[in-house]
């Protein structure tokens, strides 16, 4: 690999020797060909071969952010059920710090109902009508935990690996791994809803130590979809182009002079620039989806909507980003108000995310895509099997933040189909079988795209860091 | 990509002179073989830390090496095999061909390995640096000072040749973009131009040495070093001011102070004997860490966070190491234990701050102008009391009182109860009326009620209603709701099943935001009285003012309704009663005092009741509005005033020092044996004349027997002028980091420094005055090929500017730059909406005047969502000490630059600076030289000036079109418009963004 770099190193930089010498910019506009700029070795976002043959060629994961609760969505518990308003024996949450519960917490059994589906026979609250009919393409991890208990730092432990600010992100570390498939768009794009942007904030696509390159790029259903993507007011497509044949023309000149390759390197990023102008804008404007497209998400036309941005990170991944990061806040069901208890306002949130998470599951599917993109949902720990009873009013109930254990789904790109992994002790409270790690879990992904995790590293402050620090092992039995 | 540089040069190092087994082979071993193969591993029995095993054999019993036979080496062979199973070493890249070679000429040279140096030699950065004499040079001529010497001396050895001076206006843009981040204006480069005397460049560094904005731009690198940022980090990341810290920098900078005193300030400037209030503001360096405001969380451990990141930045910004790595283990490369860390964690251990969300300790920062100002309105507001007790002892003023006092005494009585005579709970409470006619609820709560009462009020003419809220049972509750509280949406009563039209309400106490005007309407969040706390349950009344008095009849009803409606479920009122009155002013019972009551109702006052009176009717007589509004005014400035002088976080020392203890596996919650402060053992020794704390450790940093601070700190200043270090890794001088390019260089540069007495405004004079520095960045392909990072300075430095110095150049060059120094951070236009922060509704409040226009340094810098102008350009997040900016290449600078609305804007007004000259020429070339310094050649004239022709021609047929993009709607807009389009490519231009 090093190798080639090289040859292709030297190869440039005899071309551009040439420039300098006088023939000046004559052969420039073909080398801004986008194949030939895509294998510089200056170019951060050009395509690197990972350490081994990957299973997927892209991810999206959706977060949901604030944490779901798997106790009332993925993982039953009929003897928790059965101690219902029962005190939680003193040996469980001894030890246990809590954002909010104190004093001698109750055990809460879920008020939702259970059933088998599919021909796997994977078990679903009836919250989730929709996902229930594709459980035999997905697979469901009930084993999650985690180190961390409350929501950014959780969130930054789950997408950096690190508890704390400064870290790069998954799909940060995947575009420094693989470079960018695409010329035209970001690699890497973010897209937010539910009103509120994630507790870990922008630090959660970050590129932390690595060259802001890497970072991920937030895209909103509203106003610019890519900040400062559009002309300024006053200014048409052409005056566009004609001031960048213009800006490309001097900068030649001063190649010319100066002879420094950096310039070139700035000549193709405009041009890549106004590329993105016209490419952004197309993919983000999801009207251009046929009908029953729109009915399948359930899309909102005009609004900020989980469904919209999940038909948007489909368009995005068709058109060569490789790692869309959706999030979506609104699970954090502590049932101190009406809004977030874990009957009604859980419900809600489950309404309004089930039938497009699906839908993208399917779409993927009939596309053919789902074979080599990875679909990860979950959110950044679990919720206690403990009624938090905040307001002391039965007819609110609520789970506090719970680090030991949580369930997430996955499918495509490798992943097994119908299968349930992993498994917690009779009141979920913590894993006993096949547990898995938060670090074992970005093990995974980075296997999925043929990178190990040991090896995808980056020299820092002196030292080598990693997505995964120095812990996580691969989870195989997950993969198919 | 980082190698590929060092590649070449050590290549050409191979080339030139016998291998040095200390400088060229052993930093190999060090750096790719140590891991598995040195003091704490040795697999297969080998260690390449010592010659035994790798010339005579490990477990194998094969020598590694056989002296003159590189090809048979099995050492030769394991690097270079083809085999991925085979090649060593088995992580990470393959060794490079150059250092194959190295390898290869070593052992074909006869595998010289010196004896001695088997015991361990100490790593090159912790030996104290000694001044080297300055190498001969053939070429005497070039040199101007001692950075020359080296730099040629190595040029010759390499067979280069230094590249001639660059142009005296490039270079002007070069060394004023270098000393203050701005670019010369163009009479600054007309006057640079004329002098034709040969002290005309010195004159011009000496001239931006002195500027305000020197100071400005050196505080960038050492603020991104101190992590300096306007917000909390964590979850909301609230703000916090540490502006004033920022601002000590600045002016430090200007004034030269001398490196050490600049150090000891910042890290122990509250210790100095007689501290100043600038000195304790220096000490705002390490206040720069997070806090967290976090539910749950415990202060202590971040705390603990603060002091480690305290010891990792201390340890990386004076002394270039990644001592952080012995935080959980001892280091594995460099010398440095667990224990090391621990001990010097004992040093910052024992300062007041413990993560409060309040960021305490924390002190005012006063001008003296402010201090001045503060007394004189102190003095304002005693003369004004002083006039209103005159004035309230007037006569005539009692007379008022007592009449004031008969109304509302009577306003007190003049109610009576409302007899219930039916009520009933839609919830399914059970209401119960008790002797003193109250209403108790009791039985069922539901989540929100409706309680309905009817009385019969007798004949007559009603002008008010009164609702009391009462306390009931043993926690004197005055709501049914878990926390005892209670929350009430709406009143209504009803005549005849009409409504009673109801025009005004006033409670004797409401809670913030739960104003008794909410019950007319039933509007907003209700009425509520902060009976949650235990302190404020006492009964509490509400009144209320029909639009007209209510003439009722005898036997006539009026039914009440009491409606709970608010988001809090449960919050339904406890017990409570109903009056009316016939009073000539049914509110005014709202507006006396609780407290006054037992005063005005009195048989007979006593002098403690006199004075009550007295002192509350002064507060609200109408006779003495005058001297209490003047009195509130200067209460009012006085407190604006104070409000405004900044309040900053500072260290402050614990009267008792804590107890500091070891950390296994660098655990927050681990503990082991008790240490004391120190410093590493393998550094210079802590002089056992300086106290063993904060100041202690500020003089050991800047000890002149310290191996690292100066070298540290001159490489880093030379990584600003350069674009690399002279030792690359900025950040790290420990035994895994490539040696640096010119050892001696960095050595005498260091010394030089220490021997200056710290003087860095004499170092940056040094380094812009040498021959070096001021070459032309222009080379011939052949040398980019060879030293594609001008390690070998063959040519000058051309280097992408950072974020800020982009944003005040366009500034600078479109004439909107606010020169001002200094003040509150501001607040520049940015896209809308980025700042959506879970649980914090902070809002981007765009600033107004010349603090759009402030240099990049004083914007506002959110942690969680700095300005994305400025990170698109690198700029850090400043979470954490950032060493070492990357500098990237992207489409989406491209695409700030091009559309960002402040580049536009700064596009629109170069295009006014430069419209209306003689011909287009001169437009186009006054705008190019506004910009790049330079004169443009004249084909770049000619492109710039076919650029405004077609596009002038675009516009003169699109005149909204050139209204918007000119801002403009004058009759010129067509030309203007053409002109913003040339400024925008300008601005865009690829020299632009460079320092060349």
């Amino acid at each position: 690999m090093r190798s080639l770099d090289q040859l292709q190193f030297t190869t440039r930089r005899q071309f551009f020797g040439k420039c300098a010498v006088g023939i000046g910019g004559l052969a420039l506009s073909s080398l801004l060909n986008e194949k030939l700029f895509a294998s510089e070795l200056e170019n951060p976002l050009a395509r690197k071969q990972p350490h081994f043959k990957p299973r997927a060629k892209r991810a999206i994961y959706l977060h949901m952010a604030g944490a779901p609760s798997h106790l009332d969505m993925f993982d039953y518990k009929p003897k928790l059920v059965q101690l219902n308003n029962t005190d939680c024996p003193e040996s469980l949450f001894k030890k246990d710090r809590f954002a909010f519960i104190k004093g001698v917490p109750k055990l809460l059994g879920t008020p939702h109902k259970f059933a088998k589906h599919g021909q796997c026979g994977m078990e679903l609250s009836n919250l989730l009508p929709h996902l229930a009919t594709i459980v035999d393409d997905i697979t469901l991890v009930r084993s999650m935990h985690t180190d961390q208990f409350n929501h950014a730092p959780a969130q930054l432990f789950l997408h950096t690996g690190a508890p704390r600010q400064g870290r790069p992100g998954m799909g940060a570390w995947l575009t420094y791994g693989l470079g960018s498939e695409t010329q035209d768009l970001p690699g890497f794009v973010v897209l937010v809803s539910g009103g509120k942007a994630p507790d870990g904030g922008a630090s959660l696509w970050g590129s932390g130590f690595l060259p802001t390159a890497y970072q991920g790029v937030q895209c909103r259903s509203q106003g610019e979809p890519v900040l400062y993507v559009s002309d300024p007011p006053g200014m048409d497509r052409a005056t566009r182009r004609r001031s960048l044949d213009a800006l490309r023309d001097l900068n030649e000149l001063q190649l010319a002079q100066v002879g420094d390759p950096e310039t070139l390197t700035r000549i193709a990023q405009y041009e890549l620039a106004y590329r993105m102008q016209t490419s952004v804008p197309e993919i983000m404007d999801i009207s251009q989806e046929p009908q029953h497209i729109k009915d399948l998400y359930g899309i909102e036309p005009g609004k900020v909507s989980f469904a919209n941005n999940c038909l948007l990170a489909r368009r995005l991944l068709e058109s060569g980003t490789r790692f869309v990061q959706l999030f979506h806040w609104g699970w954090d069901q502590h049932g101190d108000n009406r809004d977030n208890d874990i009957r009604q306002g859980l419900e809600r949130q489950c309404r309004q995310t089930d039938q497009a998470c699906t839908a993208l599951v399917t779409d993927l599917k009939q596309r053919g895509l789902l074979d080599d993109t990875v679909v990860i949902w979950g959110g950044e720990f679990g919720r206690t099997p403990l009624n938090e009873d905040r307001t002391k009013n039965p007819s609110l109930i609520g789970r506090d933040h719970h680090p030991h254990s949580f369930a997430i789904w996955m499918a495509g790109g490798g992943i097994k189909r119908g299968l349930t992994y992993g498994a917690t002790d009779d009141l979920g409270y913590h894993v006993t079988e096949n547990k898995v790690h938060v670090h074992d879990l970005q093990a995974t992904i980075l296997h999925c795209f043929g990178l190990d995790h040991t090896k995808l590293t980056y020299r820092f402050q002196g030292r080598d860091f990693r997505l995964t620090d120095v812990f996580g092992e691969v989870v195989h039995p997950l993969l198919a | 990509m980082r190698l590929s540089g060092l590649v070449i040069l050590s290549a050409a190092v191979a080339a030139a002179a016998p291998v040095d087994f200390d400088r060229q082979v052993r930093p190999i071993f060090e750096l790719r073989c140590y891991e598995c193969h040195g003091e704490k591993k040795q697999k297969s029995g080998i260690r390449f830390d010592q010659r035994d095993t790798v010339l005579h054999g490990g477990d194998s019993g094969k020598p590694l090496v056989t002296a003159g036979k590189s090809a048979e080496s099995i050492l030769i062979q394991k690097v270079t095999s083809a085999d991925p199973d085979e090649v060593m070493p088995p992580k990470g890249e393959r060794l490079t061909s150059e250092q194959v070679a190295t390898l290869k000429a070593w052992i074909d040279e006869g595998a010289q390995w010196p004896e001695k140096v088997t015991e361990k030699k100490p790593h090159w950065a912790y030996v104290k640096p000694i001044q080297p004499p300055l190498p001969k040079v053939k070429d005497a001529s070039w040199p101007i000072n001692g950075i020359d010497h080296f730099v040629l001396a190595r040029l010759e050895k390499e067979a280069l040749r230094p590249t001639s001076t660059a142009d005296a206006a490039v270079l002007l843009r070069r060394v004023s973009l270098d000393l203050i981040g701005l670019p010369p204006t163009v009479e600054e480069v007309e006057m640079f131009l004329k002098d034709t005397s040969t002290h005309a460049y010195e004159n011009a560094v000496d001239r931006l040495l002195n500027s305000p904005h020197y100071g400005e731009r050196w505080a960038r690198p050492w603020l991104d070093l101190a992590r300096y940022a306007d917000t909390q980090g964590y979850e909301k990341d609230n703000r916090r001011t540490m502006w004033p810290y920022r601002d000590w920098v600045i002016k430090a900078l200007n004034e030269n102070m001398p490196f050490d005193q600049f150090t000891i300030e910042q890290m122990a400037g509250d210790m100095l004997p007689n501290a100043t209030q600038e000195q304790k503001v220096a000490t705002g360096f390490h206040r720069n860490t997070m806090t967290n405001t976090e539910g749950g969380t415990d202060n202590e451990e971040f705390r603990h966070e603060a002091i480690i990141d305290r010891i990792n930045t201390t340890m990386s910004v004076w002394m270039g190491t990644t001592f952080s790595c012995a935080q959980c283990h001892n280091h594995k490369y460099d010398p440095f234990t667990a224990k090391d860390y621990y001990n010097f964690y004992a040093f910052l251990n024992h300062t007041a701050d413990v993560d409060y969300d309040d960021e305490k300790p924390t002190m005012k920062v006063m001008e003296p102008w402010e201090e001045r100002e503060l007394a004189r309105l102190r003095e304002t507001v005693k003369a004004a009391k002083t006039q209103l007790d005159e004035a309230a002892a007037l006569p005539g003023i009692a007379e008022s009182q007592r009449e004031w006092e008969m109304k509302a005494a009577s306003a007190l009585t003049d109610w009576r109860v409302l007899d219930p005579v039916t009520w009933s709970s839609k919830g399914g409470a059970t209401l119960t009326k008790t002797e003193s006619k109250s209403l108790l609820a009791g039985g069922t709560n539901a989540a929100s009620d409706v309680y309905m009462v009817t009385a019969r009020p007798g004949a007559g003419r009603i002008t008010g209603f009164r609702l009391e809220v009462l306390e009931t049972g043993d926690e004197k509750v005055l709501g049914r709701a878990s926390n005892g509280s209670f929350v009430l949406s709406k009143f209504e009563i009803e005549s005849d099943s009409k409504q009673v039209p109801l025009k005004a309400a006033a409670a004797e106490y409401s809670q913030d935001k739960y104003p008794a005007t909410n019950l007319l309407a039933g509007t907003g969040n209700g009425w509520a009285v902060d009976s949650a706390d235990k302190k404020l349950r006492v009964r509490r009344s509400v009144c209320f003012e029909p639009e007209k008095p209510l003439e009722i009849a005898d036997g006539a009803t009026l039914k009440f309704i009491l409606r709970h409606d608010s988001k809090f479920p449960d919050a339904n009122v406890a017990r409570f009663r109903l009056y009316a009155t016939t009073g000539g002013d049914p509110l005014l019972l709202a507006q006396v005092p609780a407290e006054l009551r037992p005063a005005l109702l009195a048989e007979s006052r006593n002098d403690s009741d006199r004075e009550k009176l007295k002192k509350h009717y002064i507060s609200v007589a109408p006779e003495l509005s005058k001297w209490r509004d003047a009195l509130a005014k200067a209460q009012g400035t006085e407190k604006k005033h104070y409000d405004a002088i900044p309040i900053t976080s500072v260290m402050e020392e614990l009267k008792e020092p804590r107890e500091t203890f070891f950390r296994p596996r660098g655990a927050y919650l681990s503990k082991g044996d008790k240490v004391q402060p120190g410093t590493p053992a393998i550094l210079h020794p802590f002089n056992a004349g300086y106290p063993s704390n904060r100041v202690g450790l500020a003089y050991w940093l800047v000890d002149t027997n310290n191996p690292l601070t100066a070298r540290v700190i001159v490489n880093r200043f030379w990584e600003q002028y350069f674009g690399r270090g002279i030792m690359e890794v900025v950040e790290d001088f420990g035994t895994q980091s490539e040696p640096p390019s010119h050892p001696e260089l960095l050595d005498w540069l260091a010394t030089h420094f220490m021997d200056s007495g710290w003087d860095m405004k004499a170092i940056h004079k040094l380094i812009v005055m040498s021959a070096t520095y001021r070459q032309s960045s222009k080379a011939p392909s052949d040398l980019h090929q060879r030293d594609p990072y001008n390690r070998l300075y063959a040519r000058g430095p051309r280097v992408r500017l950072e974020a800020e110095m982009i944003r005040d150049q366009a500034l600078v060059v479109s004439g909107l730059l606010s020169r001002k120094v200094g003040g509150p951070s501001v607040f520049p236009p940015q896209p809308e909406g980025l700042w959506q922060v879970v649980y914090s509704g902070d809002k981007w409040d765009t600033s107004k005047g010349e603090n759009k226009y402030r240099r990049g340094l004083y914007t506002f810098w959110r942690r969680t969502i700095p300005h994305p102008a400025m990170t698109t350009f690198d700029a850090p997040s400043r979470e954490f000490c950032v060493l070492r900016r990357s500098r990237s290449n992207t489409p989406l600078q491209a695409l700030t630059v091009l559309n960002d609305a402040g580049y536009v804007e700064a596009a629109q007004a170069l295009a006014r600076r430069v419209i209306g000259r003689s011909c287009v020429k001169d437009s186009a070339e006054l705008a190019f030289r506004l910009c790049l310094t330079r004169k443009p050649t004249s084909a770049e004239l000619d492109r710039l000036v076919k650029l405004y022709e077609t596009e002038l021609s675009h516009y003169r047929d699109n005149v909204d079109a050139a209204k918007k993009i000119s801002g403009s709607s004058e009759s010129n807009a067509a030309e203007l418009a053409a002109w913003t389009v040339v400024g925008n490519v300008l601005l865009n231009l690829d020299e632009m963004i460079t320092k060349g």
